[in-house]
């Protein structure tokens, strides 16, 4: 089995199998992005509904945040980082907040595979280092492998984690000193307002740089969407549906040297490796 | 209580390209050996399914546990060097394989200017094209001498591709065929050779075809699913050392791979090497295996921490410029992959798709190629479009001015994640007498040692080449027709990010023992039933990917054990005639 899937079959009317049976267009399973992406794209809207009990709805617990205000602060932000719209589903419908959540209980979130002997320096240039701020195209050899965050580089006793919770409570004391009321309730473009100072290095945070949150912040929200349902975002893989990205498949062997754009229905690492 | 084992032939530290190679190459010569891997177990059934951007690319599962030992880093000798801590600035492969199982599979030979650099640039263009201060210098070897071995490579391997149309003499073909090509390296092609230059498929070690190797190792057909480059092969398609040299030692019966043994010491006395002392990182036990010839073919960083650790050789000092220990360290950064990104309204390209090492290349401003006469550096680097096949975190580019963050970006980000290419420039790292590796004076590893310190800064070569390449990317970017056009910036200066795995040097190549820690068969002038193998003995970074040159003195250095097993001594007569700047 190496050549492209299947397309996708859509979910209501024509299949878009039999669009191309009938228009003449079925080519070994290719199908002319040009012509027909922007269609697929246009009919892809709601999520599977899944049943109540699916294990996606149990996996909406919080296993690092203990104030629950602290989430929904979290919940917020990522949604302005990737916020629902037209095109699909923003951050929290994907369920990001869950992956990050879940990211900051683990080994990275607590830095176990990381550097973290001291001593940190303590002067404000050197604390500072993690502001260097460093564009995707400029990262070597790996560079097409970044997220399109700043890299950070790290010289802070604190684990990620605990950046998070310091980080989510300096957006609400913001907040609180900018509008009086709490970060998760303000309009948007005043949530953006905030999350632009923090972009800027310019919030008030204890312990590192608000660039150094949001950057992380930005980073997970990203990763969270994108990455592989199994770690709670990108539900029901409509990030990657929203994007035309396949998932883990077995090759391309017949698609890698075709023209036209290929799109398939996608498919996560669960079928892949073959439950 | 060190506990004393059994002496054998050879001792082998690091299981990557150098040190599987020398330790097939020695079992098969019926020679014992031991094989000393300081991470865990692993064969290639371990990367069957797990075709997961997120673990992988972006969490480094392949990548060295830095809780444990990391590098220090600073730009000059006057600041204090800090920790690089994360796992997304330094970037070194451990486990079985070593940093060769993560690979993308790009493969070049360095060129004949590159071997003999110093002598070849001063006989083009005299002596004062080479700047006071830059301490480039010949490898004592050549190209000519070379060729066998990166031959041997190619074909342990199965290489899979086409004769660089620029390139030096070849004794034969790649042993396999290129990989498919795809329409982005057509258009990249097609539009090179337009404008007058020699594009061809980039080399791989992703494979064309099913292959068998002379040591009877057999790999599988690449099927481009882009799970590659920081992945384990899923299929057996990328040649690595698990899927070659690893076997082919294992299946001699002579050869014993003790992996969760972290060396910490090579013993010696009288001059001699006698064994090494490493750690089973799961007891914490401690081991002495003694051995007639110790073979240091880890990562350059720890070849050099483990020299410096263990006293052997003189310890380069900048404020003298003597002493070769650390010596001439050179890298390839952030600095060096600069090119032009286009974005393209009307065509949507399969960038899902790919291999690590499925690209097209040209290397009309590579090495010597091109007239220096009136420019403001030496040396240059080929000129690639890659499509390692991009995974949904992975494709998130967007045209400059567009916010980072929020609608905009998600609007963008979607509609140009195939809709944009890449050309960059690979060019070549000088060596300063500035750039070196010593000891920290204040950061240690999990046993109390001290890390590696890495001093490393541009210089206006560094800056002048790059500007260099991404106008001619740029250039080329604009004749293939990309409605916008974002040319790279460079960085004024290093980043402290080592995230590429091209840090090489500090053991340097040489004929003169003055500058230069080994000769030609990687054995150490100082110590000479010591041999250092790698990356580490790069003089110099020539203009392309490393892997090849590495494989290639992997197996000179096997002729050099085996040569040494048969009549100790100096394998090469030191020349004392200095040329160092």
């Amino acid at each position: 089995m190496t050549g492209p899937q299947q397309p996708e079959t859509e979910q209501k009317g024509m299949s878009r199998r039999n669009f191309m049976k009938n228009t003449g267009l079925v080519a070994g399973g290719l199908v002319g992005g040009s012509l027909l992406g922007g269609l697929v794209t246009n009919q892809v809207k709601k999520p599977t509904t899944g049943n109540e009990a699916s294990t996606e709805n149990l996996l909406e617990a919080r296993t690092f945040f203990s104030r629950s205000e602290d989430f929904e602060i979290l919940s917020a932000a990522a949604e302005r980082i990737f916020p629902k719209d037209d095109l699909g589903p923003g951050a929290i419908e994907l369920g990001v907040p869950y992956f990050i959540d879940r990211q900051l209980s683990g080994e990275w979130g607590t830095n176990a595979k990381e550097y973290m002997r001291g001593p940190f320096p303590q002067n404000a240039e050197k604390a500072n280092y993690e502001d260097k701020d460093r564009q995707q195209d400029e990262q070597g050899p790996n560079a097409e492998t970044q997220v399109p965050a700043p890299t950070p580089r790290y010289q802070t006793p604190m684990t990620r984690a605990e950046i998070f919770t310091e980080g989510v409570r300096a957006l609400e004391q913001t907040a609180q000193e900018k509008y009086d009321t709490n970060f998760r309730k303000l309009e948007a473009s005043q949530q953006d307002e905030i999350l632009q100072l923090f972009n800027e290095g310019k919030g008030k945070m204890n312990g590192v740089s608000s660039e150094t949150f949001f950057n992380l912040l930005l980073q997970t929200t990203i990763e969270g969407t994108y990455a592989d349902p199994v770690y709670g975002g990108n539900r029901n893989m409509e990030a990657w549906r929203m994007k035309e990205f396949p998932g883990p498949r077995m090759g391309y062997t017949d698609g890698i040297d075709k023209k036209d754009f290929i799109v398939m229905k996608p498919e996560s690492l669960r079928s892949y490796q073959g439950h | 209580m060190v506990k004393k084992l059994e002496k054998v032939n050879v001792v082998v530290v690091g299981s990557g390209w150098a040190g599987g190679i020398v330790s097939a190459e020695m079992a098969k010569a019926g020679h014992k050996v031991v094989l000393l891997e300081r991470g865990k177990k692993q064969e290639r059934s371990d990367y069957i399914g797990v075709k997961d951007e997120l673990r992988y690319t972006n969490r480094y599962e392949l990548m060295q546990n830095l809780s444990r030992e990391t590098i220090t880093s600073r730009v000059t000798m006057d600041e204090t060097a800090l920790p690089v801590r994360t796992r997304k600035e330094m970037m070194a492969g451990t486990d079985l394989g070593g940093g060769s199982v993560h690979w993308a599979g790009a493969t070049y030979r360095w060129r004949a200017y590159d071997f003999e650099i110093r002598s070849k640039t001063i006989e083009r263009y005299g002596k004062n094209k080479i700047p006071e201060g830059m301490t480039i210098q010949d490898w004592g070897i050549t190209y000519d001498e070379m060729e066998p071995y990166y031959d041997r490579w190619e074909k342990t391997a199965g290489i899979s591709g086409e004769p660089d149309p620029l390139g030096d003499k070849r004794s034969s073909d790649y042993p396999n065929p290129p990989m498919k090509e795809s329409p982005a390296l057509r258009l990249f092609k097609d539009t090179t050779k337009k404008m007058g230059y020699h594009p061809y498929q980039v080399a791989s070690g992703n494979l064309s075809q099913a292959y068998t190797n002379p040591d009877g190792e057999a790999m599988n057909a690449c099927m481009f699913c882009s799970y590659c480059t920081q992945y384990g092969c899923d299929f057996s398609a990328k040649s690595d050392p698990l899927a070659t040299v690893i076997p082919t030692a294992l299946k001699t019966n002579n050869c014993e791979i003790r992996t969760n043994s972290q060396v910490r010491r090579v013993l010696h006395s009288g001059g001699k090497a006698t064994g090494v002392l490493y750690t089973d990182t799961r007891t914490g036990e401690e081991f002495e295996q003694p051995a007639d010839i110790v073979v240091l073919a880890a990562f350059s960083f720890s070849n050099n921490r483990l020299l410096m650790l263990s006293e052997i050789g003189q310890q380069y000092d900048p404020k003298t410029r003597k002493g070769t220990i650390g010596r001439n360290f050179n890298a390839q950064t952030n600095i060096t992959f600069q090119g032009a990104r286009g974005y393209f309204e009307d065509k949507k390209f399969n960038l899902y798709m790919g291999a690590g090492a499925l690209g097209a290349a040209m290397s009309d401003f590579a090495g010597d190629n091109f007239d220096h006469t009136d420019l403001d550096f030496i040396n240059g680097g080929g000129i690639e479009i890659r499509q390692y096949g991009d995974a949904a975190i992975a494709s998130n580019h967007v045209p400059d001015g567009t916010p980072k963050w929020g609608p905009e970006f998600k609007k963008n980000s979607i509609h140009y994640a195939y809709r944009n290419l890449r050309v960059w420039y690979t060019p070549a790292i000088m060596s300063w007498w500035f750039n070196y590796l010593d000891l920290d004076p204040t950061y240690k590893d999990e046993y109390g040692d001290p890390l590696l310190r890495v001093t490393f800064q541009y210089t206006d070569q560094d800056r002048n080449i790059a500007k260099f390449g991404i106008e001619k990317c740029t250039e080329i970017m604009k004749e293939m027709g990309a409605d916008i056009i974002d040319p790279d910036s460079y960085p004024e200066q290093f980043d402290h990010v080592y995230d590429g795995g091209h840090y090489a040097g500090g053991v340097i190549m040489g004929a003169d023992p003055a500058t230069s820690a080994v000769n030609n068969y990687l054995q150490m002038w100082d110590m000479e039933n010591l041999f250092v193998v790698g990356g580490s003995a790069f003089p110099q970074f020539a203009g392309h990917h490393p892997t090849a040159t590495i494989g290639a003195l992997g197996y000179r250095a096997a002729e050099g054990v085996e040569k040494y097993l048969k009549n100790a001594g100096p394998l090469v007569e030191a020349k004392h005639a200095s040329l160092n700047a």
